[in-house]
């Protein structure tokens, strides 16, 4: 019997090591007789997603790193998002106008970080209409949103001590159909005629059948979504428009927290080594030298 | 104790499923604890169904009761919520064969029939009537009132053209390159680049979100903070 060899095969990572047993085929019969299954020794953790994890820890440690710096007083410096400065004044205009606010958290389940985002940035504008007496209306597509929902604006008039203006059927569930959902609160909007209209989360094509109405209403318009499909959208249809990364800012920007501020600064770092990273991997395609570079950031 | 037992939930949630991802999940303990952490995300997902009922008969009952401005409408929706709920929840036993086939979910059964008849075609004609929206959208939004919007005008022609074949056809008798050009320039090109940067932030905003409230210092989300 032959001594078995060691030999490296190309296909697999250098990581890996596998076994392989020889088969003998019955070519005839069209069967296959394997006297042994070929079995691969499989480390139980991946080592080919540790590039995901590297960037897990680099981002970690610079949203750590910012936050420490504003807990300790530094002076953090956050842009102007004009679609956040108007939430107030738009809810400024409904009290005066004696008409209320419509907010829908987007159109996904709670296990979307999008709508936890707008539900975030729903407990602000809750905690605006609660301090101005404004009525608020948010139709929801999903139960468990409307139980958070429920629960953050419960919470927000709490917090202003308004408990007593607190309607629990400002957040109500109204469809599960994405077009029925929309069929509703275009109801709402041409029957109620909301002073504004603050869409933050995620959207499909109901996006402009929504804004639109909302629009024909004569409602002072705010959206935010990270889907860059639905952006033209609302664009064509709102006053102002939160893109892709801004409807994550937003509660953060609104809450004035130096540790959330933090959070976007250690954002924006990681940003600028992704950016550096591209423009190093730019150069290198153009020497057609990109290949060992590209799989460093490719994860199975 | 009403922030901080979320906060842990999360935290632990969170881990749970980001360490996951680093180790093989079968038959090892990181594989089983996010499989049953999804399973409990259905179930809870599934009873929550029901505060969702309650919440829809609620409001549209109340309108009803005080007799609010459309309250008809509400009645309607009041009645199509029991009017697909209670025949879907008889079982075939409890009728007399004759009417079997009416209850339950099945081919041929109240359930079946609105679902069909009366829920696919409504919802269908609200997206139908997209196709006008995006009309008035796009004259609101095309009317060439500055060099930027003129501009977009240009460009958002050429592409509706090369979008259609009859479009496309026009484009390549003035010249046939222009359809591949506009292909290239425009939508593989600017777009794309666009819509790239746009979805790189939004994926680092979602991380960044994520991270905060895997670490607690996120809490708005609980109305808190």
């Amino acid at each position: 019997m032959a001594t078995p060899r060691a030999k490296r095969d190309p296909i697999l990572p250098a990581w890996r090591t596998a076994l392989y047993a020889l088969a003998l085929m019955a070519v005839d019969a069209g069967v296959v007789a394997a006297q042994d299954q070929p079995a691969t020794a499989e480390p139980l953790f991946r080592v080919d997603r540790i590039n995901a994890l590297i960037a897990i820890l680099v981002f970690g440690t610079a949203v750590t790193l910012y936050t420490r710096w504003a807990k300790q007083g530094k002076p953090l410096y956050i842009r102007k998002l004009a679609g956040l400065d108007a939430i107030e004044e738009a809810v400024g205009r409904a009290t005066e106008m004696g008409k209320p606010v419509l907010f829908i958290p987007g159109l996904q389940e709670l296990d979307e970080i999008e709508t936890i985002a707008g539900v975030s940035i729903l407990g602000r504008v809750a905690r605006i209409t609660a301090q101005y007496e404004t009525p608020l209306i948010v139709p929801v597509r999903y139960p468990l949103v409307l139980a958070a929902g429920q629960e953050v604006v419960e919470q927000a008039y709490r917090e202003m001590g308004r408990s007593d203006a607190y309607n629990k059927d400002t957040v109500r569930y109204v469809a599960g159909d994405q077009m029925a959902f929309a069929a509703t609160v275009n109801g709402m909007l041409m029957r109620e005629k909301p002073a504004a209209n603050i869409y933050m989360g995620a959207f499909f094509a109901e996006s402009l059948v929504i804004a639109e109405t909302g629009n024909a209403a004569g409602s002072i318009q705010i959206a935010g979504t990270a889907r860059p499909e639905q952006l033209p959208f609302f664009i064509a249809a709102c006053d102002y428009t939160l893109m892709g990364e801004e409807l994550y800012a937003a509660s953060a920007y609104l809450s004035h927290e130096p540790m959330l501020l933090g959070g976007l600064k250690g954002q924006d770092l990681f940003k600028i080594l992704l950016v550096l990273v591209i423009i190093v991997g730019i150069v290198l395609m153009m020497f057609g030298a990109a290949d060992t570079f590209l799989s460093w950031f490719t994860i199975t | 104790m009403r922030t901080t037992v979320p906060v842990a939930i999360a935290f632990v949630s969170g881990i749970i499923m980001l360490v996951s991802f680093f180790f093989r999940t079968e038959d090892n303990v990181f594989g089983d604890a996010s499989q049953q952490l999804l399973i409990w995300s259905s179930i809870i997902g599934g009873f929550s169904f029901l505060l969702g009922a309650i919440s829809i008969v609620r409001v549209n009952w109340r309108n009803v009761r005080l007799k609010k401005s459309g309250w008809g409408y509400n009645l309607l929706t009041v009645l199509a919520v029991f009017a697909m709920l209670v025949p879907a929840l008889i079982k075939k036993g409890w009728l007399p064969e004759s009417m079997a086939h009416l209850a339950g979910r099945d081919a041929g059964s109240i359930y079946d029939w609105i679902f069909i008849y009366v829920a696919t075609p409504m919802s269908q004609t609200m997206f139908a009537v997209l196709a006008f929206y995006i009309a008035s959208a796009a004259y609101r939004a095309f009317r060439a009132r500055s060099a930027e919007a003129t501009l977009l005008l240009i460009t958002a022609s050429l592409v509706m053209l090369w979008r259609v074949p009859m479009g496309e056809a026009l484009l390549n008798s003035i010249h046939p390159g222009l359809p591949g050009w506009i292909n290239t320039y425009v939508m593989s090109g600017i777009n794309l680049s666009v819509q790239r940067g746009i979805l790189l932030g939004a994926a680092l905003g979602a991380a960044s979100f994520s991270l905060r409230i895997l670490l607690g210092i996120e809490r708005t989300y609980m109305g808190r903070g």
